[in-house]
């Protein structure tokens, strides 16, 4: 596991987030966490499943389970950074025991926090953050070898086989785009996204 | 019908069939009743901020939820309240099992009792203290049905004159 961590080349979230969201055929819903990982997702090109956290540091795969359990035949994804995972591991225990095979984890690891000043992380020393979601219980947690192999694990359904974690090393690189800073737009335009909105004629 | 079997069956009534808890004394019969019942489906979560956001995503993707809790682990969540919950609008269903009064042995429990309500107050969030069985039913319906209606939360807090309080206080403080 550790010789995975070590092999694992330094890659760009901005570039992989494009691939990913390259990679979103059937409407999967995706939760970004926090700062840099939400400002790529939305830099990468907006979509109707999007969900934008304004806040709430380490909840992203949480809301993410939230929607997985809801939604059992659509596929999602949950992004949050090293430092937002470390905030709150057990997450990783519950979505371990609860199984959700339509919820896969993507963690931007750069082993610092990067937006308020670049002060160190555990994952940038110590802690294996795939050992961790293993050792949690997510059997099918991996680090990310390279782009290539990053999209090789994307070509995927992500409705089913979960629940997955891809763990992936990356730059030091802020994040392009800026988020709408508007929490009840963004939760009415996800339910739309998601068929649960009730925006009926207004939406016209 | 005991008070738990009352309060499942208002939620059941509305629709919430998510429960997503970290346990308590108080709460066990809820929770031994949530998973006895396959109409709930429930998530054991670790931290109390957590299991507000999974009955976030659950809402936002259509389906409704409650989160149980005890006194001590409310005042976990401030932050989750304060940049999720409220501001994003979403109608999370609180049970609140109160430890810290009226009998209670851990001096934690009764400080952090007192940051309660007046979290849930500085955040505008609903709040109904359920004291007994007669008028628990017209509260928790009615204010459910207004949590879904106006997109806002609402906390019930289960006051031990409805619960009859913690079992392990009683017997330490030979109540």
């Amino acid at each position: 596991m550790s010789n995975d961590r070590a092999a694992a080349k330094i890659l760009n979230r901005t570039a992989l987030t494009k691939l990913l969201v390259q990679r979103l055929k059937h409407d999967e819903a995706v939760v970004a966490g926090i700062g840099n990982t939400n400002f790529d997702l939305f830099a990468a090109g907006h979509r109707p499943q999007n969900f934008y956290m304004l806040g709430s540091m380490g909840l992203a795969c949480p809301i993410a389970l939230g929607v997985a359990l809801a939604q059992p035949d659509r596929g999602v994804i949950a992004l949050e950074g090293d430092g937002s995972i470390l905030m709150g591991l057990g997450c990783l225990s519950t979505i371990a025991t609860m199984k959700p095979r339509n919820l896969t984890i993507v963690i931007w690891d750069n082993g610092i926090y990067q937006i308020t000043g670049k002060q160190l992380t555990a994952t940038g020393g110590v802690t294996d953050i795939v050992a961790v979601a293993r050792g949690a219980g997510i059997a099918a947690s991996e680090w990310v070898r390279d782009e290539a192999h990053f999209e090789q694990l994307l070509d995927r359904r992500f409705d089913g086989g979960g629940p997955i974690l891809l763990a992936a090393k990356i730059d030091d690189e802020a994040g392009k785009g800026q988020t709408p800073r508007d929490p009840a737009l963004i939760r009415s335009r996800f339910m739309k996204g998601l068929g649960t909105g009730r925006g009926g004629a207004l939406e016209a | 019908m005991t008070w738990s079997d009352t309060l499942l069956g208002l939620l059941k009534d509305n629709d919430v069939r998510l429960i997503t808890y970290v346990p308590d004394n108080v709460l066990t019969p809820l929770l031994t009743g949530v998973n006895a019942d396959n109409y709930f489906l429930s998530v054991g979560a670790t931290r109390e901020d957590e299991a507000i956001g999974t009955v976030t995503g659950a809402y936002m993707a259509g389906l409704r939820g409650a989160v149980m809790m005890q006194t001590s682990g409310f005042a976990l969540i401030a932050n989750a309240l304060a940049s999720l919950t409220v501001p994003y609008q979403i109608p999370a269903i609180m049970v609140i099992s109160e430890r810290g009064t009226m009998g209670e042995f851990n001096i934690g429990q009764s400080l952090v009792a007192r940051t309660m309500r007046p979290t849930l107050d500085a955040l505008g969030i609903t709040h109904h203290t359920l004291t007994d069985e007669i008028t628990m039913p017209f509260i928790v319906d009615s204010s459910i049905k207004q949590a879904f209606s106006t997109q806002a939360p609402v906390a019930f807090i289960l006051s031990p004159l409805l619960t009859g309080g913690n079992p392990a206080a009683r017997a330490k403080l030979k109540l």
